[in-house]
């Protein structure tokens, strides 16, 4: 159960595999710690791919870096030639030989100076190898390279038993030992070297594809310990060896909620709160040729520098000068920047180099500059060094570096006028959180730019075209007119824009000349309704008589009525009895 | 024939006493008596002892036999035990063709 749960992550317990490290950038993270401490390493590869260069470069870093003196034994050349063949990459191997951290010793293997009768095996070099080790302390021993004995001596057999005998003494000795080895045609190596050495094996190889070469690295066998399989290209440039381990499988990294402005405030509008686009995050402008993507990148750049923040431009297309000399015509002062050390242009054409060295390339740059937003101007060049699914892996691994370190990246990319607008040539529409596009909109014998949001993770976004413009002070966007004929830019637009103003002019008029109007009207009207009112007043008056009258008249008329009644009464009883009249009344 | 005149300096690197040590040491000494009688020099060196000294003869192999004088420096290893290569190896004897 609890085996099944071995992290990948290299915990140090005693019973593990102890490892020594190269200090070679990138390598000690594939081979997670280093070499096999106090065990021999195969390096083969073949001639010109940089064995002899890691070897040393593991000694020297052993000495300078890690305290851990080193011998390297020499087949191939004179330790002097060794010195001036690495001096130009700021190793002084003569300098360290004095100092007693490392020591070389050239052993010379001539056939023709050699003669063999009989019976013989190499003490020889196992006590130069010995007193070498001794007199140094050393812990790190490279054989450069072992092989060269077969050309020297013509006995295989002892040769080869006595090889055997070697790498198992360098084991007891406890010195961690790298062994080169030149390729073969069916074996690792030419002599079978990989046959005595089981505990880690080193491939280089050197491959040239489309007249562009490339270095790679991949560590065939590392017994006892897990170890990145894949080929990893590596790059040998005045630091020495680099290589990058470069695909990272996980997806994990932090987020930042912090807005960086684009340069061009009205762009920034038409993003959530206004404020421009995520830190960290990847922002992809593409469009057709001449659409100003350059300049949209640039006033990104100019933003990001006055913010005070580090900034890195790889041109592809256009050198340095070129690119401050163009966007000054713009109102952007690149050149200040570039004094001020905030902004730094790497220009070189994609066919330099391969594609991964130009990823090694970008990540060196990165760790040296360390900037907070790099520009790709423009990845579409790229794919004429590579295939479109090259370039988007490529691409995939540098976003996911990038987004590690939370640097804002903005890749440029030329579309064709004919291919569709949802998908750039790169395919890495759906790797970028932010994805900008810029069109060429030709009506009315003119062509202008229409710029709309294609997407922007987690922000609302206008969904809007705007017209884009480039001014002398910069880039604005503008509202398009979205009238009956479509939508209206450039010269119809301000056409339409005139004609507004006029509409404007000749509504206010007509405003004022309305009101005196409805005034007038409204006095008349008002006058009509107060003689109305007075009719009605005199008519009320009327028919309140005439109800007043009726209702006298009927009082009046009820009155009588009860007299007469009254009298009728009266005028009866008294005729019938006169003697109860007394009483009653 | 060597000359007369030339003298021979023989330098025989070995590793402790061992028996092919021995063996080199002895086929040596009997080839010179044999063909240099009196104008041979042999020193026996012993890594074990002067480790430091491999270096310089460019010593892998053991036992090696180095010629110094007359030049030009050769080196045969191995027990000594063929006579006929120790010979032209030391230029006492031209190499058949």
């Amino acid at each position: 159960m609890a085996k099944s749960k071995r992290s990948l992550q290299p915990v140090l317990t005693d019973k593990q595999l102890k490892k020594s490290p190269t200090g070679i950038t990138g390598l000690d993270e594939i081979t997670h710690g280093g070499l096999p401490q106090g065990r021999p390493t195969l390096i083969c590869g073949g001639p010109g791919s940089g064995k002899t260069l890691l070897g040393i470069e593991f000694i020297v870093n052993g000495a300078l870096k890690f305290k851990e003196p080193g011998v390297i034994v020499a087949f191939e050349e004179k330790s002097d030639e060794l010195a001036t063949n690495v001096a130009s990459l700021g190793f002084d191997l003569s300098k360290l030989q004095r100092d007693k951290k490392i020591k070389i010793d050239y052993v010379h293997v001539d056939k023709t100076e050699i003669e063999e009768t009989g019976e013989y095996d190499l003490s020889g070099l196992f006590i130069r190898l010995e007193h070498a080790i001794t007199s140094i302390g050393a812990k790190r021993v490279v054989l450069d390279t072992i092989e060269n004995l077969f050309g020297g001596l013509s006995n295989d057999g002892i040769l080869r038993s006595e090889i055997r005998r070697l790498f198992q003494w360098l084991k007891d000795k406890g010195v961690t030992t790298i062994i080169t080895g030149e390729r073969g045609i069916n074996t690792l190596t030419r002599q079978g070297l990989e046959e005595y050495v089981s505990d880690c094996v080193i491939l280089l190889e050197h491959r040239v594809r489309n007249q562009v070469s490339t270095r790679l690295l991949r560590v065939v066998k590392y017994r006892g310990t897990v170890h990145g399989t894949n080929e990893y290209p590596f790059l040998i440039d005045e630091d020495g060896i680099s290589v990058l381990p470069i695909t990272s499988l996980e997806l994990k990294y932090p987020v930042s909620r912090d807005k960086i402005a684009s340069g061009i405030p009205s762009l920034d509008q038409m993003l959530d709160e206004g404020r421009g686009f995520f830190r960290g995050s990847s922002i992809l402008i593409s469009g057709t040729a001449g659409t100003g993507k350059t300049s949209i990148a640039a006033s990104f750049a100019n933003a990001a520098c006055l913010r005070k923040e580090r900034c890195l431009f790889f041109a592809f297309e256009e050198s340095p000068q070129q690119i401050v000399r163009n966007m000054r015509s713009i109102g952007m002062n690149l050149e200040a920047h570039v004094e001020n050390g905030l902004l730094q242009f790497h220009s070189s054409r994609p066919t330099v180099h391969g594609l991964e060295m130009h990823l090694v390339e970008i990540h060196k740059k990165i760790q040296q500059f360390n900037p907070r937003v790099i520009i790709l101007d423009p990845i579409t060049n790229l794919v004429t060094i590579g295939t479109v699914s090259e370039v988007k892996a490529m691409l995939i691994r540098l976003i996911d570096f990038l987004q590690r370190k939370q640097i804002t990246v903005l890749f440029t990319a030329l579309t064709l006028n004919s291919s569709v607008t949802e998908q750039t040539d790169e395919g890495v529409s759906s790797l970028v959180d932010s994805w900008i596009t810029v069109r060429d909109l030709e009506s009315n014998g003119e062509r202008n730019r229409g710029l709309y949001i294609m997407k922007s993770r987690g922000m609302k976004h206008s969904n809007q075209v705007r017209e884009f413009i480039i001014t002398r002070k910069g880039l604005e966007l503008v509202d398009v007119y979205l009238g009956p004929n479509g939508i209206l830019i450039g010269s119809a637009r301000e056409a339409q824009q005139l004609e507004e103003v006029t509409g404007q002019a000749l509504k206010s008029h007509g405003h004022t000349r309305r009101d005196r109007e409805i005034q007038r009207k409204k006095t008349v009207l008002e006058a009509k309704i107060a003689s109305l009112q007075e009719e009605f007043e005199s008519l009320k008056d009327e028919l309140y008589r005439t109800q007043q009258e009726e209702q006298l008249r009927q009082e009046i008329l009820e009155k009588n009525r009860m007299e007469l009644v009254k009298k009728r009464y009266l005028n009866e009883n008294a005729s019938k009895s006169g003697k109860g009249n007394g009483k009653s009344k | 024939m060597a000359k007369a005149s030339k003298k021979y300096e023989l330098r025989l690197y070995i590793a402790g006493n061992t028996p092919r040590s021995v063996t080199a040491l002895n086929n040596l000494k009997r080839y010179c008596e044999e063909h240099l009688k009196g104008i041979y020099e042999i020193e026996v060196i012993d890594l074990l002892v002067n480790p430091q000294l491999a270096e310089g003869d460019q010593i892998l192999a053991i036992p090696t036999l180095v010629k110094k004088v007359p030049e030009p420096v050769r080196k045969i290893i191995g027990d000594l035990s063929n006579e006929e290569k120790v010979l032209v190896g030391l230029d006492i004897r031209p190499a058949r063709q």
